[in-house]
């Protein structure tokens, strides 16, 4: 399948990128949209195989800093280099799942047809979709479990089933870069329980995830590193030396520590996949 | 079958109609499924009223309509772009301000001449049994400009209407995937408002594409349906008023809105009845 360097996905240590060639790298960098920083001075590297997860409130930077990375927001200030070169370039190599899917209720699409467009990065207006296509479309939506659902309109998806075919064309991408916002908002526990296979699998050969989430104890725990936002960096580097009961007080604003695992109080979102929570609901 | 087929086989008028109705129809159902899709409906309607002054000013100095409708298009899509960029309104603000705008501009060019009224409502409904020779012509081209880029530009233009961020993301320039479909939106209006007039063309534009989505499970379908059903409106809808001497324009764009609500009323029913078993899938 893919013959590039397996790595493990069990942290070996923060912010320790692999040589030289490090996916992603940010220095000093300053994210924000319509001329307002949200969060200053943001510092990190990813290699091949590590995972970040960006751990904040709503409004706290997490989506604004990935989509700086992918090229939707321009830089505020500092230096961001994704591939060795500026956000915005080397789309085949990266695949972004946002917040938001506001189309789904007019489309007629099937669900097979949304994985399929994971795809079109790779071949552009005019290259052919070939049986290998084909292929890596099947076994993406059975990774997420929905190759049962292939023709199904999208539309007839609970929002559950809708968040799990999205997945699904993030994985039917073969990225080298996974850039997800709040990837299992909605998803019930075997769907998460697919999501984290999936993402384990998708870095051991080699890609290298950023992921915005609110799931300190399963989702942050698969990562390499850690980042705590709250519109500046809390903290940043391994799960376990990151997430003290202190850091995340500072992040969320109220935290209960017991029985070696810390809860968060406030739970953003269920998981019977009805409504997402706004994108922009005020802290407190 | 002398009812069905004799209007067209030995009026040429008639049969000039049909070719042109249906060439017209084509170009309506691809620009209108990406209208639907893309939410486009405000903007392609008000592209079909915005070009009014333009065309009543080209028939003024002698010009063809069709070019004064490519300018009041392009004066449209500028001025609603410069406003949506230069203010916090929304697009739809600036949408209606132009669209009205425009509209009386286009009246009160036409109302300045007396001899204008029967002009007026030539543009307004169009006339679809006085269609020549070249502007069929012209509409055959259109045609397949149209479906050319509706062909070459079909991956960007999925993503887009799926996600503008997810097509910019995977290398597809939004912004100028949106312009080159607001541009064959606009070229499907200009070079049909000659058939069916630049009030009913919006029509014609929506309602065969918008019952294509009610039935179709993929875009290609729906396209499919939309030709299907643009193409049987504009027949029967030419018969009809053939057959009992009724404005053909907008007899045309009456079976459309027929055709939509028979398909609507039917797809209820059957949801209705299928209603039970989908609820037990849900959750």
């Amino acid at each position: 399948m893919d013959s590039r360097q397996t790595a493990m996905n069990q942290a070996s240590g923060p912010g320790i990128a692999t040589g030289g060639s490090a996916y992603v790298q940010a220095r000093h960098l300053s994210v924000g949209y319509s001329n307002e920083v949200v969060v200053a001075d943001i510092s990190f590297k990813l290699g091949s195989g590590e995972a970040l997860a960006l751990i904040g409130t709503n409004g706290s930077g997490k989506s604004t800093l990935l989509k700086t990375i992918v090229g939707l927001l321009p830089l505020m200030g500092g230096q961001l280099s994704v591939f060795g070169m500026p956000p915005g370039n080397n789309h085949h190599r990266i695949a972004y799942l946002g917040q938001f899917h506001h189309s789904g209720f007019v489309l007629p699409l099937r669900a097979t047809d949304v994985v399929r467009m994971g795809r079109f990065p790779l071949h552009g207006l005019w290259k052919r979709m070939g049986r290998q296509d084909d292929e890596v479309v099947l076994s993406a939506m059975r990774t997420m479990g929905v190759e049962k659902l292939a023709d199904t309109p999208l539309r007839a998806l609970s929002g559950g089933q809708q968040q799990r075919v999205y997945l699904a064309q993030v994985l039917a991408h073969q990225a080298d870069l996974l850039v997800l916002d709040e990837p299992t908002a909605g998803l019930d526990a075997g769907g998460r329980e697919l999501y984290l296979q999936a993402i384990n699998e998708e870095l051991r050969r080699g890609a290298s995830v950023i992921m915005a989430t609110h799931d300190i104890q399963d989702e942050a725990a698969l990562c390499h590193q850690v980042m705590l936002l709250a519109r500046k960096v809390v903290a940043i580097g391994a799960p376990n030396e990151v997430m003290t009961p202190d850091a995340l007080l500072e992040t969320f604003g109220i935290v209960v520590a017991g029985e070696q695992r810390l809860h968060m109080l406030e739970h953003p979102h269920g998981h019977d996949g009805g409504g997402r929570p706004g994108l922009n609901r005020p802290r407190h | 079958m002398d009812l069905l087929v004799t209007p067209f086989s030995s009026n040429g008028f008639m049969l000039q109609a049909l070719i042109a109705g249906i060439l017209v129809s084509i170009a309506c159902a691809i620009a209108g499924t990406f209208v639907i899709l893309r939410g486009l409906a405000f903007i392609g309607d008000a592209l079909a009223h915005g070009v009014l002054p333009g065309i009543a000013v080209a028939i003024l100095v002698g010009f063809p309509g069709v070019i004064g409708a490519a300018v009041g298009a392009a004066f449209m899509i500028g001025g609603i772009t410069l406003i949506t960029q230069r203010s916090r309104l929304s697009s739809d603000t600036a949408i209606g301000l132009l669209f009205v705008g425009m509209l009386s501009l286009g009246v009160v060019i036409v109302s300045r001449s007396s001899s204008f009224s029967g002009d007026l409502t030539r543009i307004l409904f169009g006339e679809i049994l006085g269609i020549g020779t070249q502007a069929i012509l012209v509409q055959l081209v259109a045609t397949v400009i149209i479906a050319a880029i509706a062909v070459i530009c079909a991956r960007p233009f999925l993503l887009l209407s799926f996600d503008p961020e997810q097509a910019e993301v995977a290398g597809f320039s939004a912004r100028l995937y949106h312009n080159i479909m607001l541009f064959m939106v606009a070229a499907t209006v200009i070079v049909s408002f000659q058939t069916v007039g630049t009030l009913l063309v919006f029509g014609l534009l929506i309602a065969p594409a918008g019952a294509g989505a009610l039935l179709a499970r993929r875009i290609e379908a729906m396209m499919a349906w939309a030709i299907l059903f643009g193409v049987l409106s504009m027949y029967s809808g030419l018969l009809i008023s053939y057959h009992f001497d009724l404005a053909a324009g907008a007899a045309i764009i009456l079976v459309t809105i027929v055709i939509f609500f028979a398909v609507f009323i039917l797809q209820n029913i059957r949801q209705r009845r299928t209603a039970p078993s989908r609820e037990t899938t849900h959750g």
